[in-house]
């Protein structure tokens, strides 16, 4: 127990220090005189929440940390404690349901947490211990642990690769269920290891735990008896993660170094924070104001009971006596439980159900998200997901989308067009067999027109073939087949194999070098086999890979030529490469560049140089120790790769086209025309995206296109800071002063005369713009901007990094008004404005599924955004808007009558309903139709929707919620509480109602008011349904004849465990009754009055007008909109040739 | 390269295919595709009613034209029930129970009578229903609706000997259960009366009150029940009980007939039934009608004998005496026929300036939506 906690303290120690060390084996070191095993976590893992003994202590406090939960259950027990008018039953049944249903939900969802531990946990797993095999269950592995990984296994915790059955000392991993990158990825194990595991005697030092997934660094201390430890650096490319998968390598061996909850598998279990919905604020706003009502209505009612007792013989009349406790008890004291028990007698005002109702609503209504085929997309096999159902109504008020560009609204799916080498453009054209032309088996060599040097041209295609990270998919016919290929094999080869890499621009670079003869074979053993025209193997030996990160914007290759030169070879964005290489090749390439960039084609340049042995030995001692280093070794890597690239020769450019997103211009036009501003964040250069901006005709030909870039900062020739003053003025003056201020709420159609404005900005004036000098002036910049912004119809960020994309999510989310904002992006590099904006949402592109798994929604394609906006959106707000009135309406009413009838009974909280009806209302007799409602209502269907974008404007910001309509409902609220209390009172003139002569009692009373009630607020809700399915049939008359059927149930019979038969057959005696029936029929009629009149009176927009609009429109704008998706490309022709 | 470009390809075929044909395209189908129901699809048939001015409109015309008959013939029918109504708390010096009402005190064994003479200036047809009403008396305040217990008023024999805790203060005296406990019970009106008629020689005709049928008929028969079943000798059933603190007799001696005696009083179990108004009214007796000749109640002077046992002066309370015939829509309820022609009118009324609307503004929005 002693060693145990002297551990626990030692390992709090480690902790602390940044590193940890791990015994490879267990074998102890020599250089370390006392050996002590330091502890680590085992590896089990532990993703439930509860245990048998602590669930219901725990998830109670849980529960009852939630505030309403715990208002209710003060209010139980107040009614508890004091002598209340309702028994504690009336609020504690509803609270212990939803506390009951709740604990059952998350109990369940633990239990199957639990079962997945478990099986996860006991998993058996072959571990070497002292050389000898033992099968382990998978929680037992300790830090240090060697473990055998067969394939098609996971890896049971994080291990470093020592061993791999495959010769090249490679394993191929998929990493599907941790990011959902379902492609084959290529670790290796630590270089230079003797193969006998067995007699290894080695430590790893490597950082504590993190999260990032792609992020590793380590070191391996190699000991062999006397001689100085040999040191490998350890990458992310050594690791093998826990819940990745074995592939195409039999066995792999690893030592095992974050086990359990310590692995980063484990660590990125932590939920993304909760984003709270609009919505959500709105209900606590509203029942503030419940609350208020409540209190003053508690506090009403005890002051006037204290002036009405004062008054002679109203306190104790002869025959209501109190009792000897009454007597006795404090006057303050009795004030204060008085309060209390009017507070409880109108407590059901707030509504336990209407929180368990809304989670119940958002839960079931994300279904539909999922459940949508027009969502699904054949090419992935995929629908929607939804990853939170907190957010479906957000999906109706946004006002900002951020759009990612490359793969959201390109396809990601990039195809080689041209390429300039040395100034010389060169198109590949081949009429014969248009877009497949490489496989013509004799190679096509004279396709490149000769106007540069061939010597140039074949540089600058062995660049493209050796300047990537791309690999070579095998063949399913086995491994061997590959082998075999020389000659006239090859074409027939490279078909079956495809290629795979992070980046589909390098595949296109690498099929486009196919094109023009040069094809690469694969990367064996360090070497990289390249075909060239003369259907010669080259080999290159691969030195260093120089990785791409979005920051350098470029990527670099060192090999070794096969005749022994080293060569270093670089590819990247234009304004990377540009100061990098001798000016006076820039000039002859720049103006190919541009314009490829113009015409929408995302352009690389790409570089070489020759390093001679000695820089090369130079660079290569520094990469090496860089890669060793264990802090700070990214920046360092990077500085040494920013040394080497310079002074670099351009050879040539290359022009890779990504197409447009199917109907990714009908969906931005749709989503302006529905009011949303649209933004486009993309990393990629201006010109291409202001291309594809015209494109997806987020800018029209009409559009003044404010520009706020280096270029136009440095157009002037003054310093920047000056001219983005000067700039902003103007831009301010031109778009927002000059402009007419907007109507509200009338439609601008994009054929309107107004002068529309986009707004084009990058990176680095944005950060100029930003990080202004002084705080006064940085937040003047950033106001003018927001303005200039706020009245553009479409906003391009180009060259921005992720986190500046975040950052103009931020800025606009804070801005005046917070409106509602999306992002939509589908690689990691739109993570952050994913996680930023209110409602972030992945597509399932190519580029890995960081996106989806942070996103809230994830769709399979950009278009499928509109349906999901227009359609879905809009229908789940004005469904829970409708809902949470609904709600706080049917309350109101059903406690506004119980509180003027105090005013009757001598402000002695005498209930007017009966206790099981005060119980039942929200639970049987209301509840279902409005859930029922609240999931298929569809006020105007679906296609109508879709048709006609403007409709969403009808909801923008929060239009349903705002104080205006609350007050209505509420008025109608009290107007109809009021008609059923004084209408019966008046009734109960004179209470012989029957026949017979005889008369009714109280309970009479309470029963024909609820009985009033619950036909008029099932029927008002009735009247408000657009879309009657029959389950709303069945709901709505089901739960009336529920209601009928009950309260017969429950008068008939004399209940043995009541200690008051309170209706014993009072309905049955008001239904026999014809005055009772008249009374009910008129009052109902008369409170849905004021409704009917509300619906035909107001303006006939909504579904009626639509149709017809709409009818009128499918006739005349059939043909065209199949059309569309053609006459677009002319469109966004044109639009080029006019820029 | 080859490969992408079929892929694209087949999917253009898959797409028309799957237009054309639906779910069974390939055989892809059986994937992760969303089920084509149309329930998941949100594509459930929908009736979808539009109230508009011309759909609403016949409708608030028929409701006039049903609501202005039925309120005329409410009102007509509630005209027409005789109603009399006499006060005879005797808060005034000069009314007859002035005195009774004066010198009252619980313990005197000698009863207050004084007699209240009125005369009817129309006669009453058909059935008769004479009711008292208390004014200003919260029958419905919670600690008096509370005060009772219905398990020993359905002849629980437990309840009998140890009743509810409800019923304090009125659950024990002088160490024994009060039967029938609580404070309802306990204020059982007691105040007796009876009708006269004066004949126009002078004669004084006791007009029969009949004590049966002014209870609800399950709570006679079923609700309320004397504890030991049908033993008649309810004095042993009471055995080691003891009154209501208010009351001169025992439970058991309420009345001589034995299905009227106890628990199954129908006095009492009116009493029982709680009002919902602090002024109410409840059914006293019933003058049966005797023949078709004369009315039940022909005009004249009637005298009516009170004896005052239940004083209200102390809470400012009034006591009535109520005579009146009864129709199919019960006691006499101006409110009802008002109501019903006011909403009918209404409605009528609001179908006429909808028409107007109607055909004004349907017309301006016509031609309104074009341009759009």
């Amino acid at each position: 127990m002693l060693r145990r906690g002297l551990n626990r303290l030692f390992g709090g120690d480690e902790r602390r220090v940044d590193s940890r060390t791990v015994y490879v084996g267990h074998q102890p070191c020599p250089s370390t005189q006392a050996f002590v095993p330091p502890k680590f976590c085992d590896n089990r893992i532990v993703s439930s929440k509860y245990t048998v003994w602590n669930f219901l202590p725990k998830n109670l406090f849980e529960q009852f940390r939630r505030i309403a939960n715990f208002y209710f259950l003060i209010i139980f027990l107040v009614q508890v404690i004091v002598d209340t008018p309702t028994s504690p039953v009336t609020s504690g049944l509803p609270l212990f349901f939803v506390i009951t249903v709740t604990a059952i939900k998350q109990g369940y969802e633990d239990w199957l947490r639990h079962k997945a531990d478990n099986e996860v946990n006991n998993y058996p797993v072959n571990v070497l211990e002292n050389g000898r095999r033992t099968q382990k269950e998978s929680k037992k592995i300790k830090v240090g642990d060697i473990v055998e990984v067969l394939e098609d296994e996971t890896f049971p915790c994080d291990l470093i690769l020592l061993g791999s059955s495959r010769d090249d000392d490679t394993c191929f991993v998929t990493t599907a269920s941790l990011d959902g990158e379902s492609n084959h990825k290529t670790h290796y194990t630590v270089p230079d290891l003797e193969s006998d595991l067995e007699v290894l005697n080695a430590t790893i030092e490597c950082e504590q735990p993190q999260p990032d997934l792609y992020k590793f660094v380590g070191r391996m201390h190699i000991h062999k008896d006397g001689q100085e430890p040999a040191v490998r650096s350890l990458g992310p490319e050594n690791l093998l993660l826990k819940g990745a998968t074995l592939k195409n390598t039999r066995v792999v061996y690893g030592v095992a170094v974050y086990t359990g909850m310590e692995t980063k598998m484990a660590l990125n279990y932590q939920g993304k924070s909760q984003k709270r919905s609009v919505v959500e604020k709105s209900i606590n706003g509203f029942l503030l104001v419940y609350l208020c009502i409540l209190l003053s209505k508690a506090l009403v009612c005890t002051t006037l009971k204290y002036v009405w007792q004062n008054q002679r013989g109203q306190d104790e009349p002869w025959y209501n006596q109190k009792t000897q406790k009454e007597k006795e008890a404090n006057m303050f004291l009795k004030m204060f439980t008085d309060f209390l028990s009017f507070m409880v007698l109108f407590n059901f005002i707030i509504p336990v159900s209407m929180y368990v109702t809304v989670e119940m609503q958002k839960f079931l209504g994300s279904f539909f998200i999922t459940w949508d085929r027009d969502f699904y997309d054949r090419e992935i096999q995929e629908g929607a997901l939804v990853n939170t159902s907190d957010l479906n109504e957000e999906l109706g008020q946004v006002e900002y989308v951020f759009t990612d560009k490359t793969g959201t609204l390109t396809q990601n799916n990039m195809e080689f067009i041209e390429c300039s080498i040395d100034g010389f453009q060169y198109k590949y054209q081949d009429s014969r067999t248009e877009l497949d032309g490489f496989c013509v088996t004799d190679g096509p060599v004279s396709k490149l027109q000769q106007k540069a040097g061939r010597e140039k041209e074949e540089l600058f295609l062995r660049a493209l073939c050796l300047c990537h990270t791309v690999q070579v998919k095998e063949a399913g016919q086995g491994v061997g087949f590959a082998d075999q290929v020389d000659g006239v094999d090859v074409a027939s080869a490279v078909e079956q194999r495809g290629f795979i890499a992070s980046s589909p621009d390098e595949v296109a670079l690498v099929k486009g070098a196919m094109k023009y003869g040069f094809t690469f074979l694969g990367l064996e053993s360090k070497s990289m086999k390249i075909l060239n025209r003369n259907n010669k193997i080259e080999k290159y030996e691969l030195l260093h890979v120089l990785n791409f990160d979005p920051v350098r914007r470029r990527m670099s290759v060192i090999v070794r030529s096969p005749d022994g030169e080293t060569l270093l070879f670089c590819k990247g964005a234009d304004s990377s490469i540009f100061p990098r290489v001798r000016q006076e090749e820039v000039e002859r390439i720049r103006m190919h560049v541009e314009r490829n960039a113009t015409e929408g084609y995302r352009t690389l340049c790409v570089a070489y140089k020759r390093l001679t042995d000695e820089v090369f030995a130079r660079v290569d001692a520094e990469l090496r120790e860089a890669r060793l280093a264990l802090q700070d070794r990214e920046e360092r890597l990077v500085a040494v790769y920013n040394q080497v690239e310079k002074g670099m020769n351009l050879i040539g450019a290359t022009a890779v086209e990504d197409r447009l997103q199917e109907e990714a211009a009908e969906t931005m036009e749709a989503l302006q025309s529905a009011g949303i501003k649209v933004w486009v964040l993309t990393g990629d250069k201006m010109e291409t995206a202001k291309s594809t901006c015209y494109a997806c005709r987020l800018f029209q030909r009409s559009t003044e296109l404010l520009e706020l870039t280096v270029r136009t900062l440095e157009e002037g020739g003054r310093k920047r800071g000056e001219r983005l003053h000067e700039l902003l003025l103007d831009y301010h003056k031109r778009a927002v002063q000059d402009a007419p201020p907007p109507k509200g709420g009338v439609t601008r159609t994009w054929s309107s005369a107004a002068q529309e404005y986009g707004f084009i900005i990058d990176g680095t004036t944005l950060s100029l713009l930003l990080n202004a000098s002084s705080d006064v002036v940085s937040s003047n910049y950033r106001s003018l901007f927001l303005q200039i912004c706020q009245n553009c119809t479409a906003v391009l960020c180009c060259r921005m990094a992720p986190l500046q994309k975040a950052q103009i999510v931020k800025m606009v989310k804070n801005s005046k008004g917070n409106p509602i904002t999306l992002s939509i992006g589908d690689g990691a590099n739109d993570v952050s404005m994913i996680l930023e904006a209110h409602v972030g949402i992945g597509i399932k592109g190519k580029e890995g599924r960081q996106a989806v798994r942070n996103s809230d929604y994830a769709i399979p394609k950009l278009k499928h955004l509109k349906k999901l906006l227009l359609a879905h959106g809009h229908l789940y707000y004005v469904r829970i808007a409708h809902l949470v009135q609904y709600f706080f309406y049917k309350n109101l009413c059903f406690i506004l009558p119980q509180f003027l009838y105090q005013f009757f009974c001598g402000y002695s909280q005498q209930p007017l309903y009966d206790a099981a009806y005060l119980t039942m209302y929200n639970i049987c007799f209301t509840s279902m139709p409005i859930l029922a409602y609240s999931l298929l209502e569809q006020h105007i269907c679906i296609e109508i929707l879709l048709e006609n974008a403007t409709l969403y404007r009808e909801v923008a910001k929060n239009a349903m919620l705002r104080w205006g309509p609350f007050l209505c409902w509420t008025l109608l609220g009290i107007f109809q509480g009021l008609l059923f209390f004084f209408g019966v009172h008046c009734l109960f003139g004179n209470s012989a109602l029957q026949d017979n002569g005889q008369v009714f009692g109280n309970w009479s009373f309470g029963t024909i008011v609820f009985t009033i009630l619950v036909f008029t607020v099932t029927l008002k809700l009735a009247l408000d349904t657009r879309h009657w399915t029959w389950i709303n049939h069945f709901v709505i008359w089901g739960s009336l004849a529920f209601y009928v059927f009950f309260s017969f149930f429950w008068g008939g019979i004399i209940w043995p465990f009541l200690k008051q038969q309170r209706l014993y057959f009072v309905f049955a005696n008001m239904l026999s009754s014809v005055s009772a029936w008249l009374v009910i029929i008129l009052l109902i009629l008369l409170s849905l009055l004021p409704d009917i009149l509300w619906a035909v009176l107001r303006k006939p927009r909504g579904p009626h007008a639509q149709q017809k609009k709409s009818a009128g429109q499918s006739n005349a704008g059939g043909p065209q909109s199949f059309s569309k998706p053609l006459l677009m490309r002319t469109l966004s022709d044109e639009s080029n040739t006019v820029l | 390269m080859m490969a992408s470009s079929y892929n694209a390809k087949e999917e253009d075929g898959h797409h028309s295919v799957s237009a054309a044909s639906g779910p069974s395209a390939g055989p892809s189908a059986k994937s992760k595709k969303p089920d084509n129901t149309a329930f998941k699809q949100q594509r459930l048939p929908a009736w979808q009613p539009i109230l508009t001015a011309g759909t609403v409109l016949p409708a608030f015309f028929i409701i006039g034209l049903i609501f202005i008959p039925i309120g005329i013939g409410l009102f007509v029918t509630s005209n027409n029930i005789r109603e009399f109504e006499v006060d005879y708390t005797g808060v005034d010096a000069s009314s007859p129970c002035f005195t009774c009402s004066q010198t009252y005190s619980w313990n005197s064994s000698i009863p207050c009578k004084c007699a209240v003479s009125f005369s009817l200036e129309q006669p009453f047809e058909s059935n008769v229903f004479m009711y008292y009403g208390l004014s200003n008396f919260y029958q419905n305040h919670r600690r008096y609706v509370k005060s009772r217990d219905d398990s020993q008023l359905n002849g629980d024999k437990a309840s009998l000997r140890n009743p509810s805790k409800e019923c304090e203060p009125y659950r024990s005296h002088d160490n024994k259960p009060i039967a029938p406990c609580g404070a309802i019970a306990n204020s059982l009106f007691n105040d007796t009366l009876e009708l006269f008629y004066i004949d126009p020689n002078g004669t004084r005709t006791q007009i029969p009150l009949v004590k049966k049928g002014i209870a609800w008929w399950t709570d006679k028969h079923v609700k309320f029940r004397n504890p030991g079943g049908n033993n008649f000798n309810l004095t042993v059933v009471f055995q080691g009980t003891t009154k209501p603190v208010n009351w001169r007799k025992y439970v058991y001696e309420l009345d001589t007939d034995p299905e009227n005696n106890g628990f199954v009083n129908e006095d009492f179990i009116v009493w029982m039934r709680t009002a919902a108004l602090p002024t109410f009214r409840k059914l006293y007796r019933i003058i049966q009608k005797k023949s078709n000749m004369t009315p039940t109640l022909p005009r004249g002077n009637y005298t009516l004998d009170v004896t005052y046992n239940y004083p209200v002066r102390s809470f400012e309370g009034r006591k009535r005496m109520i005579l009146s015939t009864i129709s199919w829509m019960g006691g006499k309820n101006p409110f009802l026929g008002i109501a019903y022609i006011t909403v009918g009118s209404v409605c009528f009324f609001l179908g006429v300036v909808l028409l107007i609307i109607h055909h004004k503004y349907g017309n301006r929005n016509n031609s309104a939506d074009i341009p759009n």
